[in-house]
């Protein structure tokens, strides 16, 4: 799969969520303004599995502030502070971003699978994914506010090894 | 005819903003039930006449594939109308769906208009 076409699944469903769940502009970036940043600020971090012939994770990361935000647009409710019900909206935020990417990419590479999303909540804290493929970003602004959008994929080395004993017919894998 | 809905899906977000277009809507809801899965929902539709079931696909314990077969098994809920509301998009997923019974999909993310066509769709009768 060309990374191009990844990221452009990975755009095209979050400006999707966002305007059409939303009503907000999501609009792509350059770069974030905080890239690199090692403060302790508070963040969202919302993750998500892809599971199948290929495996790989999707994350989205922003500020409380846009995360009450777009909860409370998306709720019609009003959230001063990241509650559980703020955590759920991103959750769900996740979950249909990532969901429609995977809809994209099977079209390239059949069925896969997602996992239920994980959010965290919380200041000084890292996040990594297990694996040596490079992230793609996808940073975008809405109303104002940066939000980080990446996503990783890679063919899934056990199925790699059945192909390769024989035991799964023609398959088109290529790397990313 | 007064509509009793279940609402299925694992996110409290959408359970909480359907319930939300089902009550801001002018549909002729008379009660809104939430479930988080198929298990769940088949312990309140075996309760309760539901009568329109809004279920998400992607669920743990039972997902809504599965609800659906399982309600479309029953002859004592041959009228119970479902629609599938969820991210998977492609067409084979849709046709799935629908090969199985659904009266109508809404791909997530969706708007309350969207919701309300499709429930209308499903009461005139008419494939959504």
């Amino acid at each position: 799969m060309e990374q191009e076409f990844i990221e452009k699944a990975v755009l095209n469903a979050a400006q999707d969520v966002f305007s059409t769940m939303l009503g907000m502009e999501a609009a792509h970036i350059a770069a974030l303004s905080d890239a690199g940043s090692t403060d302790d600020r508070e963040r969202v971090v919302a993750l998500i599995g892809i599971a199948g012939d290929y495996i790989g994770t999707g994350m989205i990361g922003c500020s409380p502030k846009l995360a009450c935000k777009a909860s409370s647009v998306m709720m019609m409710a009003e959230y001063a502070a990241v509650d559980v019900e703020v955590l759920d909206a991103m959750g769900e935020i996740a979950n249909m971003i990532f969901g429609n990417v995977k809809t994209a990419l099977e079209s390239e590479v059949g069925a896969l699978g997602l996992s239920i999303p994980t959010v965290v909540f919380g200041r000084n804290f890292s996040t990594r994914s297990m694996g040596n493929h490079a992230w793609i970003h996808v940073p975008m602004k809405v109303d104002e506010e940066e939000i980080d959008i990446r996503f990783c994929i890679a063919p899934n080395v056990a199925v790699l090894r059945q192909v390769k004993h024989g035991f799964k017919k023609e398959y088109a894998l290529a790397e990313v | 005819m007064k509509l009793n809905v279940l609402v299925v899906d694992d996110s409290a977000a959408i359970r909480k903003i359907l319930l939300r277009v089902l009550s801001q809507t002018d549909l002729p809801v008379e009660k809104v039930q939430e479930a988080s899965d198929g298990v769940e929902a088949l312990k309140i539709m075996n309760s309760d006449n539901i009568n329109l079931v809004l279920s998400d696909v992607n669920m743990p314990n039972m997902d809504g594939l599965e609800l659906l077969t399982t309600v479309r098994a029953n002859a004592a809920w041959k009228a119970v109308s479902v629609i599938m509301i969820t991210t998977e998009g492609s067409q084979a997923k849709v046709l799935e769906a629908v090969q199985l019974g659904a009266n109508g999909y809404v791909r997530k993310p969706f708007t309350a208009e969207q919701i309300k066509e499709k429930v209308l769709s499903c009461l005139k009768g008419v494939p959504a």
